[in-house]
């Protein structure tokens, strides 16, 4: 039987690859795909402490995160086009609009 | 002594996927990447008893989002400079940010004790019904209202991707 603190701890990297692509890389697809990425880890978490703690929400949750990434995608490479459009550009340092 | 020879197989092979879907230049060969990586997932999934979650990992992760992301690398239609320099400039703050991570987590995962008190989910009850009966049964009686709001999302996420792409008709 696999401890369940090894799934803990693969989710844990998994995340932490994630959070090191989101704030490294200068490419702003990659960066969606990192949130992406931290996203399937907590989904890997869930799924397993739902199996270990012999319950059922642990993957109902999964199932709403699931949802709400791909609503969260759609969205935001839908921003990522209109950016686009006006503004030829998808490196996140250049994209300082806002900045003042 | 299996399991954890399937186990070791699946941890390794998601961490260097996921190292190489940060680390290639070309956001085409990421998302591929990426794929390999979600059957990945997929196949751990059904290694913890939940083939329903397995089966929309496959679709929805694999079928529409990273085709969504496809073709947006598609439609941008990136120059070659644009992908040119990969890492932004404070690249090392983040790589230490995600170290600290890293490390934050294995001190924590350390001192990491679960007492599962069991469920009335055993895996012979949830195999004896089956895992997407029991899933929908769940779903639709004690999650119906956040069930009801998730479709909400998905709406919301349908006409707000069209409005927000949507090119501008000039007046």
């Amino acid at each position: 039987m696999v401890p369940l603190s090894w799934y803990i701890m693969l989710s844990a990297v998994v995340f932490s690859i994630g959070v090191i692509g989101f704030l490294t890389r200068r490419n702003l697809i990659i960066v969606f795909i990192s949130v992406e990425l931290m996203l399937n880890a907590a989904n890997i978490s869930l799924v397993a402490f739902s199996h270990y703690l012999q319950s059922i929400k642990g993957q109902i949750m999964v199932f709403f995160i699931i949802t709400v990434a791909a609503a969260e995608a759609a969205i935001g490479l839908a921003i990522l086009i209109a950016f686009y459009r006006n503004n030829p550009t998808i490196k996140v340092d250049e994209i300082n609009l806002l900045k003042g | 002594m299996l399991p954890e020879l399937f186990f070791a197989y699946f941890a390794v092979t998601i961490t260097g996927l996921s190292i190489l879907v940060i680390t290639r230049k070309n956001p085409v060969h990421s998302v591929l990447w990426m794929l390999v990586l979600f059957i990945h997932i997929a196949a751990l999934y059904v290694f913890l008893n939940a083939e329903f979650l397995a089966a929309v990992q496959i679709i929805v992760y694999a079928g529409a989002i990273l085709v969504l992301f496809l073709f947006v690398i598609m439609l941008l239609n990136l120059r070659k400079e644009e992908i040119e320099q990969k890492f932004q400039k404070q690249w090392p703050l983040g790589m230490l940010a995600g170290t600290l991570f890293i490390l934050f987590f294995v001190i924590i995962l350390n001192k990491f004790a679960v007492f599962p008190a069991p469920g009335e989910y055993s895996i012979q009850a949830i195999q004896g019904e089956g895992n997407i009966m029991v899933i929908g049964k769940v779903l639709y009686t004690e999650y119906l209202l956040p069930f009801e709001i998730a479709s909400l999302v998905l709406l919301v996420a349908i006409i707000g991707a069209v409005v927000l792409a949507k090119k501008k008709i000039s007046e």
